[in-house]
């Protein structure tokens, strides 16, 4: 490093800033751009990062991932106002092949039971036949279908293989780094 | 680019850093202004993560009936202090009144009713 001095202070000085902005994952409410930042009430609000840097990390969305923080027992989801009975976990992967060049979709009911009703699904957004619902890309990044909460609540539609999880041969496709998430 | 091999590294490094120092408000904000404003009120931020802390999905969407469409639901004061939509559970119970205006109608003047995801996520998980 005595050879090369001001690179040295130059990555030192990355690195630094890099660390500062992981930790700026989650904007302060003041600097959201949302919120008034002259609303007193904003001082009783709790910031995002007081409650999510402690949650199970992800990479995308809240950058948390909200299935393991569930099954960690980090987070536990009242399931009604009424009646706070246990969700009816439905354990039925549906494999949807026709993804042109892209892997299959498996979708896990599993995952999706544990957050949610048969009634936010079936049979508004989606007839509950297989290949009844004529799904495609396009009609998801316009909201529709899975798109109505993949990229706008649940994980962002940038997570690619997180759905198109399983190449024509059955294989499961390899997580590419991060970690393949059952977040809905 | 420099043959150097350190210098690229440095460089490199200094290039992964420009897409964290964007500023985006927190995934799936809900912005409430189709009254709001009109009706002399800040609009209204809803925070998506904070809510599914404490209740799954299924509560709000399919018990209290609010719609996944964001403005389509339509609801006001009257129906809230009802005990409708949001006044299920903030009315002194489960959750603070509806007396603390600010706390909801915490929005910048001028905002638009829609959801903070999109082409708003921060980009693609790191890979």
């Amino acid at each position: 490093m005595r050879r090369y001095p001001a690179a040295f202070l130059l990555l030192l000085a990355t690195i630094s800033a890099v660390s500062a902005l992981r930790a700026d994952d989650w904007k302060s409410l003041q600097e959201d751009e949302i919120h008034d930042p002259d609303n007193p009430a904003l001082e009783v609000m709790q910031n995002p990062a007081a409650a999510l840097s402690v949650l199970a990390p992800d990479t995308a969305g809240n950058k948390v991932d909200w299935s393991a923080a569930l099954h960690e027992g980090q987070i536990a989801p009242r399931s009604g106002l009424k009646n706070d009975e246990l969700p009816e976990i439905l354990e039925l992967d549906i494999v949807m092949k026709n993804t042109l060049s892209a892997p299959f979709v498996t979708f896990q009911h599993r995952s999706h039971t544990e957050w949610m009703a048969c009634e936010n699904c079936h049979e508004e957004l989606f007839v509950s036949t297989t290949d009844a619902n004529p799904i495609s890309m396009q009609a998801i990044l316009n909201g529709q279908y899975c798109g109505v909460c993949h990229g706008a609540v649940s994980f962002p539609l940038t997570e690619c293989d997180r759905c198109h999880n399983v190449r024509p041969d059955y294989q499961r496709v390899a997580p590419s780094g991060a970690k393949q998430s059952d977040d809905p | 680019m420099s043959r150097n091999p350190r210098l690229r590294i440095v460089a490199t490094l200094m290039l992964l850093a420009i897409p964290a120092a964007i500023a985006w408000s927190e995934y799936a904000d809900v912005v409430m202004n189709t009254r709001a404003e009109a009706e002399g009120v800040a609009p209204v931020i809803f925070p998506h993560w904070f809510h599914r802390i404490r209740f799954q999905c299924s509560v709000c969407h399919v018990e209290l009936g609010f719609k996944m469409q964001v403005g389509s639901n339509g609801f006001d004061m009257d129906q809230i202090s009802d005990g409708e939509f949001c006044g299920a559970c903030h009315n002194g119970e489960i959750a603070w009144t509806v007396e603390n205006c600010d706390l909801c109608h915490s929005g910048k003047l001028g905002l638009e009713t829609g959801i903070e995801g999109s082409h708003k996520t921060g980009g693609p998980g790191i890979y």
